[in-house]
């Protein structure tokens, strides 16, 4: 069967050409910023700092592709990571166990993926409702938890905390005359697992495939012979479950508990997916796309924070408009797609 | 003639509250044969063809794979008992590759064997002659090679019977050629298909066997060489031909003098092809055809309930522009549409708010009706109309079918048209009360509206219309008044001519 006419490549389908693009654009970004800003884009420091600083954004994002690809939302991800910070905080200021904290974070997380889950896809109410009373109800418990901000002071996870790669051949030369290693921190090891993970599975598992399938169309998916409760109920939990582990890894970075963590996360996620090419109806998009967008996000808040307009509302601002010019981009691009296949 | 018998549905009964979908029904389908399941809308072909799939569960009989008896309780487990369905619109993810759809939901481990999959399909494709590759995305397909790996899946399940459900009702001349140089492959290759379709020539052209059901009971089956085109149209409404010749008699209907009040020349919509039409004041026409013959998309043509594409519309001799339902109702077009639970009623309002809707309407969102004479409209209609309900507050959604009917026609009357459209204003209602509907056309037509009528009972268009303009597979093949208004020359003139 080798050779024949069949073997030839594929045009891109939608998900490759919509992620395509924006490589693309996070590219030019960059490249941009290099022109405007000059040097310290440069250095590889700048891009690790970029996923430093966002590993827990990644990992959350990922988690929504995930369920956004089914065809379904979660806006209590951001709430939950916040919880999952100030849970694991106030346990090991108790003294707890490393290892036991992470089992906690990822248990919560968990728990709010099984129950949203169950809510949504066996209950069949609304995702946009369920998640967000699961997100207030989040919110809410974190506050309990403690109004006030709390600091780790616990000697196992401080080692933890500071266990940083160093990659010396990528690092450059400070003003005096010292080597600064380029330094990566353990989440972004944990957000690139994670990102790999998600990516085979979305690509290699059968029910990475079904997540695409009823977010393609709901009603072929279950006669095509498809448990659609049953995988649009495990999506949910996937998205809970690496809200858990976004969680843990928020606190590693930042090593603090406090109710306003991680505010606003889950319209960052969303923002993030979306330009990273995941459509909102469903059955379209890619965690790598997913990572770019993330990438693409911090890349316009660090030219917008260089440019000197510090305020945040100015990277609100730009935030939005990039997302209107994605969205405005992929309908376009699909609209023009779907014309020229008519014809 | 000895085949081996596939299938056999034995005195299979389905009841609905109210209604009895299906009563003592047989159906065999023999190996390697295309077997036509006709019926007009309601003779429950498509509840049968339901039981079998099991979306439905039968309340009586028994059905049997070669030979065996079985019970369906799900659509799975019709597939694993070896009958599968495909459906008029695609059941199949846009967004997935063909080899994909062809796999997905039964594979036989947790990780997709993709390179596996893919060139079990292209085998299959290449088999079946599908002019697709595996590595496509299904949505880059059209709509026939997607239909067709939608056989093509069934095939390589191994089905025995392939059901499929007015496939051809959304391809084209040269896509529906290829579905049935397909079809006429698998039956060879031992297939049971069981072919819905309400196209008579495409039946003719590719059938074995036609069975005919009619308001939920067999009315037989016949060899598809055996059975002239006439008698299966007289055979799926309901009327021997020889008992019709008889009834000649149709009376004069006055209309000719009165001025035209609408005109259309090559009216034409995203679902009609173009079209000639005209009406007078005063006058009761009616379009009549087979279900999805294009009677109803040509009105809803007229109305502008489709996109218009082309064509020119004058009304009394003025030309107007009408591309919307609201163009048409301010040029004094009223119309009754088809089905109407989804395009008419709104069952949770009141009987009341629901009458005065196209009126509200007309009048623009800024000159609301006021309460009072809302009422007072409600109980005009309600009594001229004999509407039966509680009282004019009860949701629409509560009363019985005909009442329905009543209240969607009062809401059209209160905006006192020019031209009423009624596309099956009858359909599923009681006789008494068809009977008042069919009475108030006419006392319509005597104050000088024009009525358009549509439906699927010969007869009652005969009883109203003063002229027919019959439609088969969407073009208009003749137009019928005075001493041809019969119901044999318009069964003879929908079948095709040679009887």
């Amino acid at each position: 069967m080798k050779g024949t006419i069949f073997q030839r490549r594929e045009p891109l389908n939608d998900t490759q050409l919509l992620m395509t693009i924006t490589i693309g654009i996070f590219v030019v970004m960059y490249m941009l910023a290099v022109i405007l800003l000059g040097g310290g884009f440069l250095h590889a420091q700048q891009i690790f700092d970029m996923l430093n600083d966002n590993a827990s954004l990644v990992i959350v994002s990922c988690g929504l592709t995930i369920v956004m690809i089914g065809g379904g939302i979660d806006i209590s991800v951001g709430a939950v990571t916040s919880l999952v910070v100030m849970s694991c905080v106030l346990y090991l200021n108790k003294g707890g166990n490393i290892f036991i904290s992470i089992l906690l974070a990822v248990g919560i997380g968990l728990v709010f993926g099984l129950v949203q889950g169950f809510l949504i896809s066996y209950m069949e109410i609304q995702p946009f409702i369920v998640t967000l009373a699961g997100m207030f109800f989040a919110r809410g418990m974190t506050t309990i938890l403690s109004v006030n901000p709390q600091k780790v002071d616990h000697e196992a996870f401080s080692k933890l905390r500071d266990t940083k790669i160093e990659i010396s051949w990528l690092g450059y030369k400070a003003k005096n005359g010292n080597l600064v290693p380029a330094r990566i921190e353990l989440g972004v090891v944990v957000a690139v697992v994670c990102v790999i993970l998600a990516f085979l599975l979305l690509k290699y598992l059968r029910l990475g495939r079904g997540f695409y399938a009823i977010g393609g169309n709901q009603k072929s998916a279950l006669m095509l012979g498809i448990n659609v409760k049953l995988t649009r109920f495990m999506s949910y939990v996937i998205c809970g479950l690496l809200s858990g582990i976004s969680g843990y890894v928020f606190m590693m970075h930042t090593g603090a508990g406090n109710a306003t963590n991680a505010a606003g996360m889950e319209m960052n996620a969303i923002a993030a997916s979306i330009i990273g090419g995941t459509l909102l109806t469903g059955g379209v998009g890619n965690v790598i796309g997913t990572l770019f967008g993330v990438l693409t996000l911090t890349t316009i808040k660090k030219i917008v924070v260089s440019s000197g307009l510090n305020d945040p509302w100015w990277q609100s601002i730009t935030t939005g408009g990039m997302l209107c010019f994605f969205i405005l981009l992929q309908s376009i691009v699909l609209g023009r797609r779907a014309k020229k296949k008519k014809t | 003639m000895q085949e081996e018998c596939l299938l056999t549905m034995r005195q299979i009964d389905k009841r609905f509250p109210g209604v009895v979908a299906l009563n003592g029904v047989d159906f065999t389908l023999r190996k390697g044969e295309i077997h036509a399941l006709m019926g007009e809308n309601g003779a429950g072909k498509s509840t049968l063809i339901k039981v079998l799939t099991g979306v439905y569960q039968m309340d009586g009989g028994e059905i049997r794979v070669e030979g065996k008896p079985i019970f369906i309780k799900s659509p799975q487990d019709a597939q694993n008992h070896g009958i599968s369905t495909v459906y008029q619109e695609i059941t199949l993810c846009p967004n997935l590759t063909v080899a994909e759809n062809m796999f997905i939901g039964r594979e036989d481990s947790v990780w997709v064997r993709r390179g596996k999959y893919e060139k079990r399909a292209e085998e299959i494709l290449m088999d079946l002659g599908v002019p697709a590759r595996s590595t496509q995305q299904l949505g880059d397909c059209s709509l026939a090679v997607q239909q067709m790996v939608a056989i093509a899946r069934a095939v390589d399940m191994k089905c025995k019977v392939l059901i499929l459900d007015e496939p051809t009702s959304s391809l084209d001349d040269k896509e529906v050629q290829m579905l049935f140089s397909l079809m006429k492959d698998l039956k060879s290759q031992g297939v049971g298909i069981i072919f819905v379709t309400h196209f008579l020539e495409q039946v003719y052209e590719v059938s074995d066997r036609i069975t005919v059901l009619r308001n939920g009971e067999l009315v037989g089956e016949y060899l598809t060489e055996e059975l002239p085109q006439v008698q299966l149209v007289s055979k799926m409404i309901g009327k021997e031909l020889e008992e019709l010749s008889n009834l000649g008699e149709t009376e004069e209907k006055n209309s000719e003098e009165q001025e035209v009040f609408y005109e259309a020349e090559g009216l034409s919509s995203s679902a009609a092809r173009p079209f000639d039409f005209s009406i007078r004041k005063g006058e009761v026409n009616g379009f009549t055809g087979l279900l999805g013959s294009g009677r109803s998309e040509s009105v809803r043509a007229i109305f502008g309930a489709d996109k218009v594409n082309g064509g020119t519309v004058k009304i009394k001799g003025q030309e107007v522009k009408i591309t919307r339902p609201i163009d048409a109702m301010k040029n004094g077009i009223g119309y009754l549409a088809e089905d109407r639970k989804r395009d008419g009623i709104i069952a949770d309002l009141s009987v009341r708010e629901n009458i005065i809707l196209a009126m509200q309407v007309m009048n623009g969102m800024f000159k609301p009706i006021s309460r009072s004479e809302s009422e007072a409209f409600a109980d005009e209609y309600i009594k001229v109309l004999n509407i039966k309900t509680a009282s004019r507050e009860t949701p629409v959604g509560s009363l019985s079918g005909g009442n329905q009917q009543k209240v969607i026609l009062a809401r059209w009357l209160l905006t006192h048209p020019d031209y009423l459209i009624l596309d099956e204003p009858t359909r599923g209602i009681d006789v008494g009360t068809k009977l008042e509907i069919q009475k108030l056309v006419l006392k319509l037509a005597e104050e000088g509206v024009s009525v358009t009528f549509i439906s699927s009972e010969v007869e009652e268009m005969l009883r109203t219309c003063s002229r027919l303009i019959v439609m088969r597979d969407r073009y208009i093949v003749g137009e019928l008044k005075g001493s041809d208004l019969n119901q044999t020359q318009v069964m003879k003139t929908i079948a095709g001519g040679e009887a």
